[in-house]
């Protein structure tokens, strides 16, 4: 299957917002020159803020504690090693820190909902924060985005550059999520749900999710285009 | 279906999910549309547009990141092994979100050529990518200088419809010096053209 097909489709009608912002026009494939294979590095000093969303202001912010590990993989299974990610999501009681998030739900002084941190050389990396709550939006009828974790990545290149969501298992939420079922390949989208892990689940203070992501081989691309 | 190294030996890759609207959240700490550094060599330019939807209405929640190399034309990463200067502290990346009038803009050094995959080395440009709520998956395009010559013999320029190419040139503003203009248009007439790669 081509890097591409995994992804989800840019005109998708289920979501509405996709109607007047997806191309009519198929996209123009082009092979990657050096500015494909190239893309930006983040060091330590450039990061401003924490992988610990429990701990950005004095207080502890209402919620279940999770401690969310993983690795960042290429698909050949290499560790994408020092290479940044940055995560945003929603409080406990299902409120964006946003001023565009006019949800009827409370606002938490303790939390904001953003972390950063580079991989290490392994490709692993670790967020303490709480589990969001699901919030309403106005897609379709009494609709509910299930919980999630927003996650951007770079990875070696811009060819690897990625945005997705974490949701939790077993959110009954799931099957309606017009967001999550964009994405049409079933393994695919199982792939986004992290896994309750109890190896890394600290007694008596976090539960523990484990969510792995593979990002784009861009050697094995590179190979593809030059056949 | 159990997956076999000999049929597929990739890793299953995780799959593009909107942005949404409220990403200003996590990529705040690094927004940067003021690209230049002390001592920058070459010529610094001003770049604007706004993002259209298919109703030409103005897209107030975008946020676009740019990858250029530096006047050189050689890229602050560790693949390019190009003979030519670095600039110090010049890292290429940027990042801006729309305003309420779907406006962007980032200030910059006009980016040298790059070497393409013929012996004609490509046209300056500048590599962005385009997120938003109701993109499930980023856009990607360039943008290119209206008045650069070399944009004739680009090896991506000139796998583009010509008729659609004008979408990805920058053009100067009048009045204004070093300044170009670049809009995006989502959808519809004069739609920009997107890549894949």
């Amino acid at each position: 299957m081509p890097a591409s097909g995994i992804h989800p489709p840019h005109f998708y009608p289920d979501y509405v917002s996709s109607l007047k912002r997806a191309p009519s026009h198929p996209r123009v494939s082009i092979p990657q020159t050096l500015s494909e294979i190239t893309g930006p590095g983040f060091q330590r000093h450039q990061l401003k803020i924490g992988a610990d969303l429990t701990a950005q202001s004095g207080g502890e912010p209402a919620g279940q504690r999770i401690l969310l590990s993983g690795r960042v993989l290429d698909e050949d299974g290499k560790p994408v090693s020092n290479t940044l990610i940055e995560i945003w999501q929603a409080n406990a009681a299902g409120r964006y820190h946003h001023a565009v998030d006019q949800h009827n739900a409370p606002l938490d002084p303790n939390f904001f909902g953003k972390g950063q941190l580079l991989t290490d050389d392994e490709g692993r990396y670790q967020f303490k924060t709480i589990k969001p709550g699901a919030y309403p939006w106005l897609n379709h009828p009494n609709a509910w985005r299930p919980a999630h974790i927003h996650f951007s990545l770079f990875g070696p290149a811009i060819s690897t550059r990625l945005v997705t969501q974490m949701y939790f298992p077993g959110d009954p939420l799931l099957p309606y999520d017009p967001i999550f079922n964009s994405v049409r390949d079933e393994a695919a989208r199982q792939r986004l749900i992290a896994r309750f892990d109890w190896d890394t689940t600290i007694p008596e203070h976090a539960l523990g999710f484990t969510f792995d992501i593979v990002l784009r081989g861009r050697l094995e691309t590179l190979m593809e285009n030059r056949l | 279906m159990t997956a076999s190294p000999e049929t597929d030996p990739l890793l299953g890759l995780a799959a593009s999910q909107t942005v949404g609207p409220f990403f200003q959240i996590g990529f705040e700490a690094l927004y940067q549309n003021d690209l230049t550094v002390d001592a920058l060599k070459g010529r610094l330019v001003t770049i604007r547009g706004q993002v259209f939807d298919s109703d030409k209405l103005p897209v107030p929640d975008a946020v676009i990141e740019i990858w250029q190399a530096n006047s050189f034309g050689k890229y602050a990463h560790p693949e390019d092994q190009q003979d030519k200067p670095l600039d110090l502290a010049f890292t290429g990346f940027g990042r801006c979100p729309t305003d309420a009038e779907g406006r962007f803009g980032f200030r910059t050094v006009k980016p040298g050529p790059v070497p393409s995959s013929t012996e004609i080395p490509q046209a300056p440009h500048i590599n962005v990518s385009i997120f938003m709520r109701g993109l499930l998956d980023r856009l990607v395009t360039r943008i290119y200088f209206i008045d650069e010559a070399s944009n004739r013999t680009d090896e991506i320029l000139n796998l583009i419809d010509p008729e659609r190419r004008p979408t990805l040139l920058a053009r100067p503003i009048a009045g204004e010096s070093d300044a170009y203009l670049w809009n995006i248009v989502l959808k519809g007439r004069d739609e920009t053209v997107f890549l894949d790669f």
